[in-house]
């Protein structure tokens, strides 16, 4: 069962909208952005009904993305703060990557990695909008001298293929570590997951508190 | 021009003075920067403005608008001073060595015979001393004390570098450094070349200024040689055309004139005008006069035109005065002309003083207009605001207006300023309703003709017998115009060397004025266009352009009048013996028989070296006349006056006679000048390049290309007024006011003269209140009602206002 | 302006050669400077040729108009007073497209074969393929082209390549009254101009040249100037042009590497999947939650 009572709840029905809005506006950015970029995507366009559509959606997605990503990242600021233990458990990443978690440190409803990669995102996505603005030749170019359009184009360009690359980790992250993609789509998860990944929230949540 | 454009090419020095080439002419220009890429030639610029010319020359010259003659005049003296003549041509070639009658006099600025009341001149005096032959008295060795030479001497010795500087506020060192340079075309081998516009004719000494660069080419032996000359660059695609076929109200076709009312007997009339020579052996080529005239009489009159009848010649106007447009408009202005026709012409944006052709239009009965373009003067009573302040209640003017094709809607010849008669074609159809002039005025003459034959009035035989042979009456076709202009026999006519001999039969077309008659047996209707359509057919539709010596000279391409001539005057190419005094610029020589060569010869073709007769032949002397006899209202020498309007208040050389004592005011105006107390800055009016009159303001791209109307000052003054680029100002003057975008540039720089600081301010006339181009005023309003003493050219560019922020 | 063409140097948004067989001989527009009187009939003509036409303006105080290029306005005269040691000069540029043999509006376009450089040196864009991104713009070091408004693509000179394709000059070069503008092969203008130099050497130019910018690899368009020293003065002409060292890092280098590791990243997650296996619950927290299941 799904959403077995017994099952610890992890993300509300409203984060979970705001994640996947989030995600998916995420993945139409990389699909119409890519073929901007290098003309071994372009036939990405098609996707969206040809070059000129994909260059006209591709900021709009933008603002959109970076609105829900804005409430999430809001929404979760606190839970997101680096402690020392978080960086102590950066340190066994290696180990993790062989799949042996024994030595792994404990951590909250967040793990050490999961808060970088928060903060990455953060700064990727403000790297983002601020260069995208600049370079959105329709509406806002003209405003900027030649130089700091170049200057946004590539860092447009670079924090682009940082933060998919960064994404492409999560997401490969949600894969490997089995039963985490449920959290994101049901909202619970088992209570074994729980103590395995995230030991510490599994004792808050089952000692009462949230 | 006395040479042609191409010909520009050949100069070794070139001046634009009293012009723009680059901006009003710069499709001829490109001769300006060939002579400059394969000639080395200098190229100058003298000028008010750093004009786009300027951008450019070699040199650029400022002076103060109108004192052209002032500074040609120091050119003059320093040429004298410093022995930079080409003396042998001088003496050969001009009236140097003439003497002039005892009792010829200048004197505080004034020449002998003026006649304050009149505002005119006796004279008498200015003549050359005849002998008992008949003949002008010369002196070769030039040393008389009242020979041209001696007379030219002393009459612009007062002409110093330093009071050329006084009176143009041009710096010396640049002054001497132009002389310098003009100096260099002394040499046989060298040639300088003026290119002048509307810069000098639109002055009230506007004649004199073209006069007096005239007599340095004569003194510096350009005249008559390749890259030499004085060329008038005319604006209107077909202005020369308009000269040649004698539009100007004193004129008839070919530069003959219209007898004045003392002239009833029609010998006297042609005595008059068959100069007969004033030295020996001269060709005085006017004694031909007859000729030409009876044969455009039997153009206009056919058979009616007999010798008993004088060849109709008492049906020709007898002058009172000159009717020129200045003349016109105030009649109108004082009620006495009451219906007008304008055809091809916006008076209310070409002539001076708006203000008073407004009030000439108003009291008009009729008005008919002929124009492609709804023109400012055809919609005068129309209220435009500010642009156009009427009350149309108040004006009572029936206005006729009547469609016309342009220039690329018909077929016809464009004379250009090299008087290359280019035939052209219809491009495109008119649009709507618009005729050819040609048919629109044949339409008038027609209904005018039955009116006259079913009602009569009074004298009505020229309207009733005026020849109209037209295939089609309502619509003469350009090619039977054409081939009315050239001539025909009008009988077999006989070779006069050879009598039995045929060499037209009758009906042909003829192939060269000389060909003419004066007994009635040739039509032509206007002679120095004889040879443009013959038998051989339509001449000015050649298009073949091989130049086989090089110089430019294209016999085969179109027809350049007159006889197909491209330099005229070439004789004087050659010395006295005949060969080129430049072997390079081969134009034509004497090859031991007869005269031959590049171009076709300005000289009887058989008369060998050594003879006596001039290279002028036109000139009863034969010879270039650095004395002008009485050819000029103000003076045989021209001298300097200042413009009507002058910010100096004086004439630094006469301060009795400040400006031209010849030149025609009408009572109402005089009132109407302004002077430097209130309105302290010098003001030129010119055209741009982008736009062409006041035509393009209704063409999309020139508007584009220039949408508004501007005024150009100098840096200097507009931080002394406050104003900066952009800014809106008002300029005005005693007759009224424009606003218009100022454009602040380094290009007006302020001038010292007689101890003034003069500033000019630059007003493009080519904006008004009709057209697609932002609406402007008409830049007339500022302008004078005054003009030339000779031709009335009105003094457009020399007036004074005043400037303010808006 | 668009032609079918086997000539063709370089394709935006493209990888692979294109169609490029017949080689041309390379052309250029010659722009001498010191020639130029600024009658604006090289705008008249552009009009003209390609039938556009900018709205009818205002005046700003100068004689420059329309102010600056527009979609619409293909090229304009840029006018200058400046003081020289020979005094006032008055330096008018006809500033439009140069025609770089390495055209940073080309290599910053994503959208194949918008922009397309044929072997004649020409630069044209294909409007049609144009996607409206505006990245030429950011990539052409001499601000030339613009985005219409209208139809949101990017126009510029095409130095008539409809014409030349057929033997004829450009427009503007045709119209040119005083031979300022001349067309011809890039080596016999470049010849030309030389003696042009020379010529404005020998009276007193001391540092007349040639700009012919090599940051670009030269030019298709190029000019003869009294001043070669010192371009700026001519309206802000560029001293030493290149495709900005962004621009480069932008679409050149970076585009492969970026490529290349975001492809390695998710190659290397596969084979951590496959090498390593999925990271799951430990049986004995299983065991211990055993009533999950």
């Amino acid at each position: 069962m799904k959403n077995d009572p017994k099952k610890l709840l992890r993300y509300t029905p409203s984060e979970r909208a705001n994640h996947w809005l989030t995600a998916i506006t995420f993945i139409l950015l990389a699909l119409t952005g890519l073929p901007l970029f290098h003309p071994f995507f372009y036939p990405l366009t098609l996707l969206f009904g040809g070059g000129i559509w994909t260059r006209i959606i591709h900021p709009f997605f933008g603002i959109l993305m970076v609105i829900s990503f804005g409430i999430m990242s809001f929404h979760f600021r606190q839970l997101n703060t680096m402690t020392p233990a978080d960086w102590q458990w950066m340190r066994h990443l290696r180990e993790l990557a062989n799949g042996d978690e024994r030595n792994m440190p404990e951590s909250g409803k967040f793990n050490g990695g999961q808060k970088l990669l928060f903060r990455l995102l953060v700064l990727f996505m403000a790297l983002l909008l601020l260069s995208g603005i600049v370079i959105w030749r329709a509406y806002f170019s003209f405003l900027f001298p030649v130089w700091v359009v170049r200057l946004s184009a590539v860092v447009h360009a670079a924090a682009a293929t940082v933060i998919i690359g960064l994404i492409m980790f999560h997401i490969y992250m949600a894969i490997w570590m089995r039963e985490s993609m449920d959290a994101m789509l049901y909202g619970r998860v088992r209570r074994a997951w729980a103590k395995q990944h995230h030991s510490a929230w599994f004792r808050q949540v089952i000692s009462g508190g949230k | 021009m006395t040479n042609h454009w191409v010909d520009i090419k050949n100069a070794d020095v070139i001046i634009v003075m009293g012009g723009n080439a680059a901006e009003a002419h710069p499709c001829g220009f490109k001769w300006v920067t060939e002579a400059k890429a394969h000639n080395s030639a200098t190229f100058i610029v003298i000028d008010p403005r750093f004009t786009r010319s300027a951008a450019v020359a070699d040199l650029y010259c400022p002076l103060r608008t109108g004192t052209d003659i002032a500074f040609l005049g120091g050119v003059i003296n320093y040429l004298l001073a410093h022995n930079k003549i080409q003396l042998e041509y001088v003496k050969a070639y001009t009236n140097a060595s003439f003497i002039v009658k005892d009792g010829y006099k200048f004197d505080s600025g004034l020449f002998s015979g003026y006649d304050d009341a009149k505002r005119s001149y006796d004279k008498s005096t200015w003549a050359y001393e005849l002998g008992p032959d008949g003949y002008a008295k010369v002196d070769e060795t030039m040393q008389h004390p009242r020979c041209v030479l001696q007379l030219l001497k002393k009459h612009y010795s007062r002409y110093t570098p330093e009071a050329v500087s006084n009176i143009c506020g041009t710096p010396k060192d640049i002054f001497l450094k132009v002389c310098g340079h003009i100096a260099t075309t002394s040499a046989p081998n060298r040639t300088l070349t003026f290119m002048y516009a509307l810069g000098w004719t639109q002055h009230t000494v506007g004649s004199q200024m073209i006069r007096t660069a005239a007599m340095v080419q004569l003194l510096l032996g350009n005249v008559g040689m390749a890259g030499g000359g004085v060329n008038a660059l005319r604006g209107h695609s077909n202005i020369q055309g308009l000269t040649d076929l004698g539009l100007l109200s004193n004129l008839l076709p070919g530069y003959m004139s219209l007898p004045s009312e003392t002239e009833t007997d029609y010998k006297k009339y042609i005595a008059a005008r068959a100069f007969k020579p004033l030295r020996p052996g001269q060709m005085s080529f006017w004694q031909n006069y007859e000729k030409f005239h009876v044969s455009l009489m039997k153009s206009w009159f056919g058979d009616a035109a007999t010798k008993e009848n004088n060849w109709c010649f008492d049906w020709l106007p007898k002058l009172d005065k000159v009717y020129d447009v200045l003349q016109a408009f105030e009649l109108m202005h004082q009620g006495k002309l009451n219906g007008y026709f304008c055809q091809g012409f916006n008076p209310l944006a070409s002539i001076p003083n708006k203000a008073k052709l407004i009030d000439g239009l108003s009291k008009l009965k009729y008005l008919v207009i002929i124009d492609p373009l709804a023109t400012e003067t055809s919609c005068f009573w129309e209220d435009h605001g500010e642009y156009n302040n009427v009350d149309p209640s108040k004006i009572q003017t029936e206005v006729f207006r009547l469609p016309s094709t342009c220039f690329a809607e018909e077929n016809g010849s464009l004379t250009n300023s090299g008087r290359w008669m280019q035939w052209h074609y219809q491009g495109a159809p008119p649009p709507g309703d618009a005729k050819p002039d040609a048919q629109i005025m044949a339409g008038i003459f027609l209904k005018l003709r039955d009116l006259y034959r079913k009602e009569g009035g009074a004298f009505p035989d020229p309207i009733l017998n005026i020849t109209w042979g037209y295939r089609i009456p309502h619509a003469p076709s350009p090619e039977e115009l054409a081939m009315e202009y050239n001539g025909k026999a009008l009988a077999d006519l006989a070779d006069p060397t050879d009598k039995p001999k045929i060499i037209k039969k009758k009906g042909q077309q003829l192939d060269t004025f000389l060909q003419l008659r004066d007994d009635g047996s040739t039509s032509c209707g206007c002679w120095i266009f004889a040879g443009a359509w013959t038998e051989k057919g339509n001449m000015m539709a050649r298009r073949d352009n091989s130049d086989p010596s090089g110089l430019g000279i294209t016999l085969k391409w179109a027809f350049t009048w007159p006889a197909n001539r491209h330099i005229l005057y070439n004789r004087a190419s050659c010395d006295p013996s005949g060969k080129p005094w430049d072997p390079n610029r081969k134009v034509i020589y004497w090859d031991g028989s007869k005269w031959t060569g590049a171009d076709v010869p300005d000289f009887k073709p058989d008369i060998a070296p050594g003879n006596q007769m001039g290279p002028f032949i036109m000139q009863p002397e034969g010879v270039g006349r650095l004395f002008a006899l009485d050819k000029m209202a103000e003076g045989p020498f021209p001298e300097h006056y200042e413009p009507f309007e002058t910010p100096i208040d004086t004439n630094p050389l006469h301060p009795a006679v400040i400006n031209n004592p010849a030149a025609r005011v009408f009572k109402d105006d005089r009132g109407d000048f302004g002077t430097s107390k209130d309105f302290p800055y010098a003001a030129t009016s010119y055209r741009v390049a982008e736009h062409f009159h006041f035509w393009t303001k209704h063409t999309r791209i020139s508007s584009i290309l220039q949408p508004q109307q501007f005024v150009e000052i100098g840096e200097e003054l507009a931080k002394e007024k406050g104003i900066k680029a952009g800014d809106m100002v008002k300029v005005w003057s005693k007759r009224g006011f424009i606003k218009a975008v100022a454009v602040v540039t380094k290009r007006f720089k302020p001038l010292q003269v007689n101890g003034k600081t003069v500033h000019h301010v630059g007003i493009p006339i080519h904006w008004g209140f009709k057209g697609i181009a932002k609406n402007g005023y008409l830049a007339n309003t500022l302008t004078p009602f005054v003009g030339d003493a000779n031709t009335q050219t009105p003094e457009f560019k020399s007036f004074l206002v005043n400037i303010e922020k808006a | 302006m668009a032609l079918q063409s086997l000539d063709i140097t370089r394709r935006s948004g493209t990888t692979t050669p294109s169609p490029a067989q017949r080689k041309t001989m390379e052309v250029a527009k010659l722009i001498d400077v010191s020639k130029c009187i600024g009658c604006k009939a090289c705008q008249a003509a552009c009009m003209e040729w390609n039938d556009t036409r900018d709205k009818i303006g205002t005046n700003h105080g100068v004689l420059d108009n329309p102010m600056d290029l527009t979609e619409n306005s293909w090229t304009v005269m840029r006018y200058s007073e400046v003081e020289t040691s020979r005094g006032l000069e008055w330096l008018i540029r006809k500033d439009g497209c140069m025609h770089c043999a390495k055209p940073g509006c080309l290599k910053a376009c994503p959208a194949p074969g918008a922009i397309v450089q044929y072997s004649n040196g020409i630069v044209d864009f294909q409007e049609e393929n144009c996607i409206g991104c505006g990245y030429c713009i950011t990539g052409c070091p001499f601000n030339i082209p613009r985005l219409s408004k209208k139809d949101s693509k990017v126009y510029k000179c095409t130095l008539c390549s409809d014409r030349v394709a057929v033997g004829l000059e450009p427009a503007c070069a045709k119209t040119c009254p005083t031979g300022a503008i001349v067309f011809g092969t890039k080596e016999d203008m470049m010849h030309h101009a030389q003696g042009r130099v020379a010529d404005l050497k020998s009276r007193g130019f001391t540092s007349a040249g040639i700009y012919d910018p090599k940051g670009v690899d030269g030019t298709h368009v190029f000019y003869v100037l009294q001043h070669a020293d010192t371009p700026g003065i001519y309206s802000g002409l560029p001293k030493a042009p290149s495709i900005s060292g962004m621009v480069s890092i932008w679409k050149g280098v970076f585009k492969p590497v970026a490529s290349f590791a975001l492809a390695l990243g998710a190659f290397g997650a596969f084979f951590h999947y496959v090498i390593k296996g999925p990271n799951e619950v430990s049986k004995e927290n299983e065991k211990e939650f055993e009533d999950e299941k």
